[in-house]
């Protein structure tokens, strides 16, 4: 284990950010700490690099003892979520910094910043200030900045969240492949549940401080410990008393089956290539996704609003039954056509 | 862009005459009288051994003061902006102290403290062989006493622009206190400091009241320029007054220009 977290506790003022959390972060796997904002994940990469102290409890890199370490001293690389550029320093000299620091000689400096520029492809913008980047500009070189040190461990802070979702989402891919090419202890934190999903091989959701479950994204996805993993990882419906993911319900219109939910379509609204079906039973509100393909098959349409509330018009109306019926992991939903 | 509406010209016009009333023709005046009869006034002073000796204390006393608010002025203001401690914003309060305080106030006092007879701490040291007030280090403590908030009013706001972010970057990366000081903290604030730097110096050359009361004012030993000005004033020596008044605006204004043509553009930094 790389990365070994015992028992660590952080308060500021009244507030608790960590709670006597403890968790074990795997050697050369690129892992998530994913939460919502508040919810204790920054300030623990922030106390495994050292730039927060903990109130108790200890933290070991690579079986070293650093609960005391100043952060220079960690060998860690930092990526701030607004980059942290210096401003005053071109990109080689960015790139350069821990090197020149650590008394490296001239040419070798040169040798690995330009190894780095390729790799991160900057080569062209090695004279250029921070200023004259653009965002996914400059936190590729924020990465080879932290890369350049040859740090025990990476550690990532919101990198991709100052970002607009295009350049997000190339970076989050080029992340990974940059990993699968380089291979250190990578920890990044983020409230982006696709962005731990797609990348990271490890995620720890913490939540109010404490950590609500550790495993891989298979795992945390299809074996939820609780329901706030549940809802933090995906979409989920009510369907009865039990939580579940509306891609994993279905529509039949025949004759309700048996143990069927039947309901109303009250919405359908197209997201992309999905469709997400709104159907009322009762009193619940039950949300279900489909393909476009599996919803032409289906040959439903809601409710046309009229007056002070949903009124079906006869004609187009279906009389939605709604199932769970485990197909597999799948649970299902009917929606028959009887009128 | 707003319209150009005339109410526009007469707010510039207003702006523009004030400062001209209040601020350059009075000290081109000042200018002007100097060259009264040619170079006569100025080369009166500069062959005076007197004032020459006023002047090379004033810029001795300036340049000494203006270090030591430099150094402590950086200090002051990382240790306002970095970090929290009790009695942060009662310290904050006291560093105005000086700016809203007579300066002949600031030489009372210091002569209670530091004077030779009865001050409170100045017979000890006395005894010790350093004396402050009535010679150098009281012009000097005097000066740094006045001149105090200005580096760190102008270096603080400025800090905390730049936030701490890259700070925590560069020790990151492996740089310990003092290089990341020197690396990064220092280039970020540099054109505060500068300003500070100039505006300290401006004040420094020109402080009258508090360094009048605790010098003494003993010609050729602890007279300052700006205390010939007076005495040449009063004696009616008014070519000398204005001619030292002249070169003592002229590095100030020299120095002010010089930092706004070297400073970037906003845009630049």
């Amino acid at each position: 284990m790389s990365i070994e977290i015992s028992n660590v506790s952080k308060r500021f003022g009244s507030f608790v950010a960590l709670d006597d959390v403890s968790v074990s972060i795997p050697s050369g796997q690129l892992t998530a700490l994913l939460g919502p904002s508040g919810g204790g994940k920054s300030t623990l990469l922030r106390i495994i690099a050292g730039l927060e102290q903990a109130d108790s409890g200890s933290v070991r890199i690579e079986g070293v003892d650093a609960t005391g370490l100043p952060p220079q001293k960690r060998n860690v690389g930092f990526v701030f979520q607004h980059y942290a550029a210096f401003k005053h320093m071109s990109v080689r000299r960015n790139v350069a910094f821990g090197l020149e620091i650590r008394r490296r000689p001239k040419a070798e400096i040169r040798e690995r910043v330009d190894e780095l520029l390729r790799l991160v492809h900057l080569e062209q913008f090695g004279d250029r200030l921070p200023a004259q980047l653009s965002g996914g500009q400059r936190q590729r070189m924020a990465l080879a900045r932290a890369l350049a040190v040859e740090p025990t461990v990476l550690l990532l802070d919101e990198p991709f969240g100052a970002l607009d979702a295009k350049v997000r989402k190339e970076l989050r891919d080029w992340l990974r492949r940059l990993h699968d090419e380089v291979h250190v202890t990578t920890v990044f934190v983020t409230h982006d549940q696709e962005e731990a999903l797609e990348v990271a091989d490890e995620i720890v959701v913490i939540n109010d401080g404490r950590i609500e479950q550790i495993g891989t994204p298979d795992e945390l996805y299809d074996a939820p410990a609780n329901d706030f993993v549940m809802r933090f990882l995906g979409p989920v419906t009510q369907l009865g008393d039990q939580l579940v993911r509306p891609h994993d319900l279905v529509i039949h219109t025949g004759d309700p089956e048996p143990g069927a939910v039947t309901g109303q379509v009250s919405r359908i609204t197209r997201i992309g290539f999905e469709i997400r079906v709104e159907v009322t039973t009762g009193d619940q509100v039950v949300v279900v996704t489909l393909t476009r393909t599996r919803f032409r098959a289906l040959d439903i349409e809601e409710g046309r609003r009229c007056g002070s509330g949903w009124r079906p018009r006869r004609s187009l109306t279906r009389c939605a039954s709604v199932e769970e019926a485990r197909c597999r992991s799948r649970h299902a939903v009917t929606t028959p056509s009887g009128r | 862009m707003a319209e150009r509406r005339p109410g526009r010209y007469v707010a510039r016009l207003i702006v523009v005459v004030y400062l001209f009333l209040l601020v350059a023709w009075p000290l081109f005046l000042v200018g002007q009288n100097t060259f009264d009869g040619g170079l006569e006034n100025l080369r009166s002073i500069v062959e005076d051994p007197d004032v020459v000796h006023a002047l090379r204390l004033s810029l001795m006393v300036a340049v000494i003061a203006v270090v030591i608010n430099t150094v402590f002025g950086v200090g002051i203001s990382l240790l306002l902006v970095r970090y929290e401690f009790p009695g942060k914003r009662l310290l904050s309060a006291l560093l105005d102290v000086p700016l809203s305080v007579s300066p002949i106030v600031v030489g009372l006092s210091l002569v209670l403290v530091y004077g030779g007879r009865n001050g409170w701490f100045g017979p000890t040291l006395e005894d010790a062989g350093i004396q402050v007030i009535f010679a150098t280090p009281g012009i000097v403590m005097a000066t740094v006493f006045v001149a105090l908030p200005l580096v760190i009013r102008e270096v603080v706001p400025v800090l905390e622009e730049v936030g701490d972010e890259q700070e925590q970057a560069a020790r990151s990366l492996g740089a310990n206190g003092f290089q990341t000081f020197w690396r990064i903290t220092l280039p970020a604030i540099k054109w505060g400091v500068t300003y500070g730097v100039v505006l300290s110096l401006a004040r420094s050359l020109g402080e009258f009241g508090a360094v009048k009361v605790v010098s003494g004012n003993v010609l050729g030993e602890t007279r300052t320029a700006t205390l010939v000005v007076e005495e040449k004033y009063l004696n009616f020596d008014k070519g000398g007054a204005y001619a030292t008044a002249f070169l003592l605006a002229l590095v100030a204004v020299a120095a002010i220009v010089v930092v706004s043509v070297l400073r970037p553009k906003e845009e630049d930094r």
